[in-house]
């Protein structure tokens, strides 16, 4: 800003004494054009301060809430663990409904607290990124035999390709587990009928290649640009799903950034999704 | 019977904690704030010492490092249990003395039980 008040004001200065015989007027007007634009860059300066400002305080509010909110949530969970335990005495057949809604609904509040405060420490900077050598094949197939239940009631089926002898990467395994649970998690969801879901892992030069396809309701057109926005959802998702935060893929492609990768997807609306991702083998 | 030391200041917790030890045979003592549980980790002298971070008066990480400054009970396990998570806290509480760091989100109350059985060694 500084730059373009000096250029311009010597600008001014030179086309003026072109032009204006008279240098007392040429120096008004020089002189003005640069209180005119200081006030323009001093407004501006201060909007994008502000603008910051306000930013960090919203990112810290939402930090602060979900905090708070995490007290309430964890002695509910518990709660409900020991009454449907069964272990302070037994529930009644007809009250089994209304337990397992406390859970699911319950769970459902913990995962978005979770999601907002990812979210918060992703915009300040402050997501620990712990890093160890791991084979991302041993995450892919835990969390796959996690999975098979969920993906066997809604009548998917998972295939897993690995090409076998896969070097260790050295990453955070906890946040690269993230990343995979929410996009076999999402893989699930959104096939509507029977369904398969492809995963592949082989080495790409110095990176691990993952890829994962499904035969669901697939992204149209119009929204893939805003897929990994903060709070986007499709409107074919929310037809079939109104849960969800549309927190997940802003998510994961900020921890694969963080990680070092790359993501991307192909998509066509009716046909399914192929979500990929790379991750160095090395730091 | 094995005693525990339950520092927390969510009564809620209390109560859900005090039902499950029970169940498990033990016998739960309850602290509501950091100064009064440290005057009841030096007065009853419990197996176990489960701590909150969070608490009035004096905090988790204050009284942890009483605790374990202090050699009439130095040589008690503490199981953190919170939900705390940053990576600074869990460090400082593991240097302070604690011997396992819970984040309470992440783990179910069946899981916490282990926990508890492995450390007093009734696993």
């Amino acid at each position: 800003m500084g730059i373009i008040i000096i250029f311009s004001t010597i600008i001014t200065y030179v086309i003026g004494s072109h032009y204006i015989d008279n240098p007392q007027i040429v120096v008004l007007i020089t002189l003005f054009l640069a209180i005119f634009l200081f006030i323009i860059a001093f407004t501006v300066t201060q909007s994008f301060d502000k603008l910051a400002e306000t930013n960090r305080l919203k990112s810290e509010f939402v930090s602060v809430v979900s905090h708070q909110l995490r007290a309430p949530l964890s002695n509910l969970a518990w709660a409900i663990e020991i009454l449907m335990s069964g272990r302070i005495g037994l529930i009644e057949e007809q009250q089994v409904e209304y337990f397992k809604i406390l859970k699911e609904n319950s769970g459902r509040m913990k995962e978005l607290v979770n999601n907002l405060l990812t979210v918060s420490r992703i915009e300040q900077g402050t997501l620990p990124l712990k890093k160890e050598e791991f084979f991302l094949e041993d995450v892919i197939k835990n969390l796959i035999s996690v999975f098979t239940p969920f993906a066997k009631a809604s009548n998917v089926e998972i295939k897993f390709e690995n090409s076998g002898s896969l070097p260790k990467i050295y990453n955070d395994p906890s946040q690269v587990r993230l990343v995979i649970e929410n996009l076999l998690d999402n893989a699930i969801r959104y096939i509507k009928e029977k369904g398969v879901i492809s995963i592949k892992l082989k080495q790409k030069n110095n990176d691990i290649y993952f890829e994962i396809k499904d035969n669901g309701v697939g992204i149209p057109q119009n929204d893939q640009k805003y897929i990994f926005q903060k709070f986007f959802r499709s409107e074919n998702i929310l037809k079939y799903q109104t849960q969800g935060s549309g927190l997940g893929l802003y998510i994961v492609k900020s921890i694969i950034k963080k990680a070092g990768g790359k993501i991307g997807f192909q998509s066509e609306e009716g046909k399914g999704s192929t979500f990929w991702l790379t991750l160095p083998i090395k730091s | 019977m094995k005693t525990i030391l339950f520092i927390e200041d969510e009564s809620a917790l209390q109560k859900t904690f005090g039902d499950l030890l029970k169940q498990e045979g033990y016998e739960m003592i309850s602290a509501l704030d950091g100064e009064i549980g440290l005057g009841l980790a030096k007065s009853k002298k419990p197996n176990l010492i489960l701590l909150d971070l969070i608490l009035p008066k004096a905090s988790g990480f204050e009284v942890l490092e009483k605790l374990k400054k202090d050699g009439a009970t130095k040589e008690i396990p503490v199981i953190v249990l919170t939900n705390l998570e940053a990576m600074e806290d869990i460090e400082k509480a593991l240097i302070l003395g604690a011997t396992t760091y819970l984040v309470k989100a992440s783990y179910s109350l069946e899981e916490v039980l282990e926990k508890v059985k492995k450390t007093l060694g009734d696993l």
